[in-house]
C-alpha cells in the first residue's frame, strides 16, 4: 500500500512509469441476451458457437462439457468464455491423444456427476438453469458431491484444468479459437522478435494473433498427440 | 551378447551442463574422447513458442530416460516415500541447458569457507547441528580462471560487479574479484523491471541484472535473445542460448578427438582386480555394448551420479564404486526454490515477454552479505524479480482470497489481474546433514531392472530461517514497489529438483568426500566425477556455472597430468 512503501512512494513510481490514472483497456464485448438463460437453450443458438464433429466423447457426454466449460469461464457482460473458446472441442480431440489417460476418470467422472445432478437437482446438467449449475458445481469443487470414485473434487480440477488449457493454449490443438482466450487477458500474442518498446510500462502491444505454427519456423507436433 | 568396442583414452558419461564443456580441453590436449549421452541432437527448429507443449505436458523432458528413472523421495527412514511424476531434468546433446533459465552464476567467496567465516565471525556454535558442512578445499580465487574461461568460451552476459577488487555498483557488489567484465553487456531490462530496481535502490540496497548464458547481443556469430517469452522449460528458436551443444561440444568435434554417442544408456561403470575402471557398459535398443577407457569421466546428474556409482558393485567396491568409505549420496543439498513470494500490483506490469533470466537481482540478504550477529542461522537467501509469464499459467493465477477460482466474478478478475501479478525467484542457502542423502530404492525399478535412487531428505530450522528472511525481504521489496496484496508460497520437500547438490563430494578428507580437490575419485584414481554432485555448499544461486568451471579445471588437470592419472 502506498502508505506503507519506504524510501519510493507508489505514486511517484507509477508516475515515473507513465501510468498514474490509466485505465485497463480489455476487450468488452456487450452483454449477450442469453447469458441469463439455461445452458441448453442457449447450446442450441447456432448463431453464437459452431461446434465441431465428436472426436472421443459421448454425445452427452459432449454436452455436459460444454455445458460445465461454459459455467466456469461464462459468456457475461465481460465477453465471450469457453464456450467460444472451443475448450470442450479441445478436451475431446485431446482425450484420443495427450489426454488419453484422462479418458477413464473423465467416462466415470461424467457417469458419477449426471447421477448427482438428477438425485440432487433433479435433472440433467444440461436442462438446469445457470443458477442451479453454479450450485452443482459448487458442490462438486467442494468434494461434497456423493457417488464419485474418490473425491467430486479431483474430477472438478480436473475438468477446470483442462477448460483453462483449452481456453488459452495455442488455437493449433483447437482450443483458444479466434484467440478469444488470449485476447481475454490481455496477452498480446506470439511475437518471435519483442523490441524494447514491447517490454515498456503501458506498451499496449497489438495483439498479433497468430499460432506457433503459422510458421515453417518449427517442426509441427501432432495436434492429436501433444 | 555384449559387444566391446575399440578402447578410448576418456569416455564421458552425458553431455550435459558438465560433460559437455569437459569435452573440449581435452580434446584439444589431443585425448580421445567418447561422449555417451542418452538423448538425441535437437535443434532449434524443435523449440516452438507452445506452453501446451513446453510447460503443460513437460515435453522436452517427455519420453528421455530420465523420466524412467525419477528419484523417490521420503523425508527421513519412517516416513512414507513417494515417487514425483516427472524428472526435472532432460537427456539431449546439451542435457538440460536446452531448456534451463541459464542464469549463470559465480558463487560468492562465502561459500567456499562456511564453517571457517562462520566460525571467525560468530564462532563455532552459530554451524548447525548435525550440518556435515565443511569448506571447500580451496577458495573463489582457485576457481575464477576457469569461470572466466566458460563465461568467454560459452558466453555470458552480465554486468561485474568487481573486477580485481574494484567495486562497480551496477554489478553485484558482493560478488568476488573477477578478472575481466564479461563478454557480453547484461540482458536489457523492461518496464516493470526498472521499476523493481528502483524500488529496491529506494530500500538502500543494491539491485544488479543477473548474468546468464544468453546473448545480449550477437555472440561467436549466434543471434542476439530475442525475449519471445518460451525460454522457460523451451529450447531457443534461435540459438541464443549457450548450451554445450552449441558452444563447447561442436568445437570438440572439430577437433576429430570427440565422438558423440547419443541414445546411449549407461548402466555401469567397470573396474578391474586392481580396482581401477576399465570402461563403461551402455544399452541402445536393447543391445549391450562395452566402451573400453583408460579414464571415465561420471557426467550424469547429480541423483544418476550416486545411482550409477551405488550399482557399478565389484569385488574391490562391494558397497558400489569409490564407495568403500561409505560417502557416496552423502551430503545431499537442494535449493528451497519453491518458497517463493507472489505479488498483486494495482496497475498493468506488462510482463508478458521476457525471460526467467531477464530481471533484477538483489544479493543483499545472501550468504554472510549481512549481519547474522542478531539471527539463529547461517547463509541467506538471493531475490531474484523476472519478466517471465505464458497465458494458461497467467489465466492460472491465484486469486489471493477475493474470488472463487471460476465463473464470472473469477473471469473478470483474471481479465483484470493477469498482468499485474508477478511471481519471485528466491535461492536460498542449504546445508549438508548427517540424515540427508541418497542410496538405492529397495522397492522401485527402472524398466531395465535397475533401482532407482531415492532420496532421503528434509529442510531443517536454518533453511526455513533463511526461507523465512528471504520471504520478507521479498515481500518488503514488492511493496516498495506498490503492491497491494503478496502470498508467500510453502517452501515445498527436497524431492527432485533442477538444483540438487552432493553425494560425490569434493575435498581432501577421503573418509569425508568421494572425489579429492581436482575431482578425481579418492579410491579409484582414474574415475573422475562432474556436475554439482561434488559442491560442498550450494550458494543461493543457480549451479550450472560452477558445475562448468569445475568440470573444465578437472578436464584439464586431468589433460596435464595424464601420466599420473592413467599409469
Amino acid at each position: 500500500m502506498a502508505d506503507e512503501t519506504k524510501g519510493v512512494s507508489r505514486r511517484d513510481l507509477l508516475k515515473r512509469a507513465g501510468l498514474a490514472g490509466a485505465a485497463l483497456t480489455i476487450p468488452v464485448t456487450p452483454a449477450s441476451p442469453e447469458q441469463a438463460r439455461p445452458a441448453a437453450a442457449s447450446a442450441a443458438q447456432p448463431a453464437a458457437v459452431k461446434r465441431e464433429p465428436i472426436e472421443n466423447l459421448t454425445a452427452a457426454e459432449a454436452d455436459t462439457l460444454e455445458a460445465i466449460c461454459a459455467r466456469i469461464i461464462p459468456t457475461d457482460a465481460n465477453g465471450p468464455g469457453a464456450r467460444e473458446a472451443r475448450a470442450a472441442h479441445f478436451i475431446d480431440r485431446a482425450l484420443g491423444g495427450a489426454l488419453k489417460e484422462s479418458r477413464e476418470a473423465y467416462r466415470t467422472g461424467f457417469a458419477a456427476f449426471d447421477r448427482y445432478c438428477r438425485s440432487s437437482r433433479g435433472d440433467a446438467f444440461v436442462n438446469l438453469s445457470t443458477r442451479d449449475q453454479d450450485s452443482v458445481l459448487m458442490d462438486v469443487e467442494s468434494g461434497s458431491a456423493t457417488g464419485f470414485t474418490g473425491s467430486s473434487a479431483a474430477f472438478f480440477n480436473m475438468v477446470r484444468t483442462h477448460t483453462l488449457q483449452g481456453t488459452f493454449g495455442d488455437p493449433y490443438y483447437g482450443g483458444n479459437a479466434n484467440f478469444v482466450g488470449w485476447d481475454l487477458i490481455g496477452y498480446p500474442g506470439l511475437r518471435l522478435n519483442v523490441t524494447t518498446e514491447d517490454q515498456r510500462l503501458g506498451a499496449k502491444p497489438t495483439p498479433t494473433h497468430k499460432s506457433a505454427y503459422d510458421t515453417a519456423m518449427f517442426t509441427k507436433a501432432d495436434s492429436h498427440d501433444h | 551378447m555384449t559387444t566391446r568396442l575399440k578402447e578410448t583414452d576418456v569416455v564421458v558419461v552425458g553431455l550435459g551442463a558438465a560433460g559437455g564443456v569437459a569435452v573440449l580441453p581435452l580434446a584439444q590436449a589431443g585425448i580421445d574422447v567418447v561422449g555417451l549421452e542418452a538423448g538425441t541432437w535437437l535443434t532449434k527448429k524443435d523449440f516452438a513458442p507452445d506452453e501446451l507443449r513446453n510447460n503443460v505436458r513437460d515435453w522436452p523432458m517427455a519420453v528421455q530416460k530420465a523420466q524412467q528413472e525419477v528419484p523417490t523421495h521420503r523425508v527421513n527412514p519412517k516416513a512414507n516415500t513417494t515417487r514425483a511424476g516427472s524428472h526435472p531434468m532432460m537427456n539431449a546433446v546439451g542435457g538440460t541447458t536446452l531448456h534451463y533459465w541459464a542464469q549463470s552464476w559465480r558463487l560468492n567467496p562465502w561459500d567456499f569457507k562456511v564453517v571457517s567465516e562462520t566460525t571467525k565471525r560468530y564462532g563455532a556454535s552459530r554451524l548447525p547441528k548435525g550440518s556435515t558442512v565443511e569448506d571447500w578445499p580451496f577458495g573463489l580465487e582457485e576457481l575464477e580462471p576457469y569461470y572466466d574461461k566458460v563465461e568467454y568460451e560459452c558466453g555470458v552476459s552480465g554486468q561485474a560487479g568487481n573486477i580485481k577488487g574494484a567495486i562497480d555498483s551496477r554489478g553485484n557488489i558482493f560478488e568476488g574479484p573477477r578478472n575481466r567484465a564479461y563478454p557480453m553487456p547484461p540482458l536489457r531490462s523492461t518496464g516493470f523491471i526498472d521499476l523493481m530496481t528502483s524500488a529496491a535502490r529506494g530500500l538502500g540496497w543494491h539491485p544488479f541484472p543477473g548474468p546468464a548464458a544468453i546473448n545480449s547481443r550477437t555472440y561467436q556469430g549466434r543471434s542476439a535473445c530475442m525475449y519471445h517469452g518460451f525460454c522457460n522449460k523451451g529450447g531457443c528458436h534461435v540459438d541464443a542460448k549457450n548450451g554445450p551443444h552449441l558452444t563447447t561440444i561442436p568445437r570438440a568435434q572439430e577437433t576429430g578427438r570427440l565422438k558423440v554417442v547419443t541414445r546411449a544408456h549407461v548402466t555401469s561403470i567397470d573396474t578391474d582386480a586392481n580396482g581401477r575402471v576399465t570402461g563403461v557398459t551402455y544399452v541402445t535398443d536393447g543391445q549391450e555394448f562395452f566402451q573400453p577407457a583408460k579414464v571415465v569421466l561420471l557426467a550424469s546428474y547429480t541423483y544418476e551420479n550416486s545411482r550409477i556409482l551405488l550399482l557399478s558393485k565389484s569385488k574391490a567396491f562391494p558397497n558400489g564404486l569409490s564407495n568403500n568409505h561409505g560417502q557416496v549420496g552423502r551430503h545431499y543439498m537442494s535449493h528451497a526454490q519453491g518458497g517463493s513470494v507472489t505479488a498483486l500490483f494495482p496497475f498493468n506490469i506488462n510482463a508478458w515477454y521476457g525471460l526467467p533470466a531477464q530481471g533484477v537481482a538483489v544479493d543483499n540478504f545472501a550468504d554472510d552479505n549481512f549481519d547474522h550477529g542478531a539471527h539463529d542461522y547461517i547463509g541467506g537467501g538471493n531475490l531474484w524479480v523476472m519478466s517471465d509469464r505464458r497465458p494458461i499459467a497467467a489465466a492460472g493465477m491465484g486469486t489471493f482470497g477475493r474470488t472463487p477460482s471460476w465463473g464470472s466474478e473469477w473471469k473478470a478478475f483474471v481479465m483484470r489481474n493477469a498482468d499485474r501479478t508477478n511471481t519471485s525467484y528466491l535461492q536460498k542457502t542449504t546445508l549438508p546433514y548427517e540424515d540427508n542423502f541418497l542410496d538405492l530404492d529397495p522397492v522401485v525399478k527402472d524398466p531395465l531392472g535397475f533401482a532407482v535412487c531415492r532420496i532421503t531428505a528434509d529442510y531443517r530450522d536454518n533453511e526455513r530461517r533463511v526461507s523465512a528472511l528471504a520471504q520478507e525481504k521479498m515481500t518488503e521489496w514488492y511493496k516498495a514497489a506498490g503492491a497491494i496484496a503478496t502470498q508467500s508460497n510453502p517452501i515445498g520437500t527436497m524431492g527432485p529438483t533442477t538444483h540438487a547438490y552432493g553425494g560425490t563430494r569434493m575435498g581432501r578428507n577421503p573418509e569425508t568426500n568421494v572425489v579429492n580437490e581436482w575431482g578425481f575419485s579418492h579410491e579409484v584414481p582414474n574415475l573422475g566425477v562432474l556436475g554439482a554432485s561434488v559442491m560442498g555448499t550450494s550458494g543461493a544461486r543457480n549451479p550450472t556455472l560452477t558445475a562448468q568451471a569445475l568440470a573444465w579445471r578437472t578436464a584439464e588437470y586431468l589433460a596435464k597430468n595424464w601420466r599420473t592419472v592413467t599409469v
